[in-house]
């Protein structure tokens, strides 16, 4: 950062709201036109605070439709996409699963979506609290996906997400993903950028015309979403999606790039964020809420004379394959933890799974632990979190696994009642 | 021309929109399929017709017909009279039973010698 932006930083005021609260002052500030809004707890104050907004006439011009399901929510997002508008939802855990088929028709129909997720594990057994299985779980939709680490970065990654996914080369649908209560639910002091300077770094609302690809317009009748035959491009069309996705990581590149010249704040490359990973030993990739405490276990192992460094995993979907690569040649042994379940994979665990096929056939990388842990927002301390990386550590000097591994995975903090 | 460039200008130019059959391969086609309006995408339709409609002389040009009609088929000319496409026309007979005059007549495609 050069010395003007630490002034301009300094300058701007910052109020204490929830992540919730966060996610729904991005909606205003990107001035959403449609709003579709079903509640699920812990997503449920984003859509309180935005019907507020609009009710109070702070967002004048957006819609505001109340559905009777998530299935709906989703529909009516992509129908309001369709016709050329800005459009927002939140969800979560169970609600998700519900929109599953329109999640799967609005990457299809290539809409600019912006969905925040406070995401909560699936239920049986009920649950509400943090854990990353629920957005993971649309891996294979064809929508970004994300994760957050704090409440600016919220805000932050839902104005960036417009950015990248209302780009004419890119066009897809995005999840912006944080820990259900860990961050939708507590408060932070959180900058709310000046609208002007939203407005500069945002692309200009859809106009009369709506998007270049999909619109609804009587004076330009189209049909979209009939049947197409085997011989004909169904089979092009869903490789057009995976390519949009490959082609967005340098799209989200350059915007997080744009973004810390605009607003001043750092978000690695876009797609990982590396923290003292030079000149480490060991390393660990993470992401969501338990990333920003891991810095401070890594601080401390430092101190303590360890060679430590971890990676923030921004982004899950695309894959930031060729990042993963670079980092995991940087370090010995890599610990890969997870809040979330894949069950029946290789290691149990969703990125494990992805960073060890990343580094595949590929020499010179890291070898990989994968850990488990914090599931349905059971909490990690920063004790154990320091214990992972000593556990990594002596994993590096002895070779030896830790010996409470299950399935060849780190099942960290299971209970034991004596 | 960037994607970004090409889509734009399609979204403005309803002539210079591609239709898709025309892509050579998948780096050519637009993100997402669509279909554009152009007449009788199925075929011609009017050969599934059994009975003719027939506008004969006294029609008022109240255009009830023309509203009617499922297909789109009926067109208003220059004069404000009707006329019929039979190209498409499937013969559902609809126009003849709601015309107020009764000036449509259905006539059995076998009848008709002068074709």
């Amino acid at each position: 950062m050069t010395e003007v932006q630490k002034d301009f930083v300094q300058k701007r005021e910052s109020i204490i709201i929830k992540g919730n609260v966060a996610a729904a002052y991005a909606a205003k500030s990107a001035r959403v036109q449609v709003i579709s809004a079903y509640p699920i707890t812990p997503q449920t104050t984003v859509v309180e605070k935005l019907s507020e907004f609009v009710d109070n006439g702070l967002m004048p011009g957006t819609q505001y439709i109340k559905m009777e399901s998530e299935h709906s929510v989703f529909a009516a997002v992509v129908g309001a996409s369709k016709a050329g508008t800005r459009t927002f939802t939140a969800t979560s855990g169970q609600g998700i699963f519900y929109a599953h088929e329109m999640i799967h028709w609005a990457a299809g129909a290539r809409l600019p979506i912006v969905v925040a997720i406070a995401s909560r594990g699936p239920a049986p057994p009920w649950n509400i609290w943090a854990d990353f299985t629920d957005v993971i779980s649309q891996r294979d939709t064809g929508w970004m996906s994300c994760f957050c680490a704090e409440h600016q970065e919220i805000y932050d990654e839902i104005l960036m997400s417009y950015k990248v996914c209302e780009d004419y080369d890119i066009l897809l649908p995005k999840f912006v993903s944080y820990g259900g209560f860990i961050l939708s639910h507590t408060s932070k002091p959180v900058i709310l950028e000046d609208q002007d300077l939203v407005d500069t770094f945002l692309p200009p609302l859809p106009g009369e015309e709506g998007w270049p690809h999909i619109w609804i317009d009587p004076k330009r009748p189209m049909m979209f979403g009939n049947l197409i035959m085997p011989s004909s491009f169904y089979y092009e069309f869903r490789l057009k999606i995976h390519d949009a996705n490959i082609r967005a990581k340098e799209k989200i590149k350059n915007v997080a790039k744009e973004f810390e010249k605009i607003f001043g704040r750092n978000y690695g490359n876009g797609l990982i964020q590396e923290y003292k990973m030079d000149n480490a030993d060991i390393g660990v990739i993470i992401y969501g809420d338990l990333a920003l405490q891991m810095e401070q276990a890594v601080d401390d192992l430092r101190d303590e004379g360890y060679k430590v460094g971890m990676v923030k995993l921004r982004h899950f979907r695309p894959f930031p394959t060729e990042d993963i690569i670079e980092a995991a040649k940087k370090v010995k042994v890599l610990g890969v933890i997870d809040r979330a379940t894949a069950f029946g994979c290789q290691t149990g665990g969703p990125v494990s799974c992805e960073v060890k096929a990343a580094l595949h056939e590929t020499k010179g990388t890291a070898t990989i632990l994968p850990i488990i842990n914090g599931l349905g927002g059971r909490e990690v301390s920063l004790e154990q979190q320091k214990n992972q990386l000593i556990k990594l550590v002596k994993y590096n000097e002895t070779g030896e696994l830790p010996k409470d591994m299950i399935h060849g995975t780190l099942w960290d903090g299971l209970l034991e009642v004596e | 021309m960037s994607e970004s460039e090409k889509w734009k200008k399609i979204n403005k130019s309803v002539k210079e929109r591609p239709k898709v059959q025309e892509y050579k391969n998948w780096k050519e086609l637009s993100p997402i399929p669509i279909s554009l309006p152009i007449d009788g995408n199925m075929g011609i339709t009017g050969d599934w017709r059994t009975f003719r409609p027939i506008i004969k002389e006294g029609c008022n040009k109240c255009g009830i017909c023309w509203m009617y009609c499922p297909e789109g088929v009926i067109k208003r000319k220059e004069d404000g009279s009707f006329e019929i496409d039979l190209r498409y026309c499937k013969g559902c007979g609809i126009c003849a039973k709601e015309c107020p005059t009764k000036n449509i007549e259905m006539i059995r495609e076998s009848d008709i010698k002068d074709d």
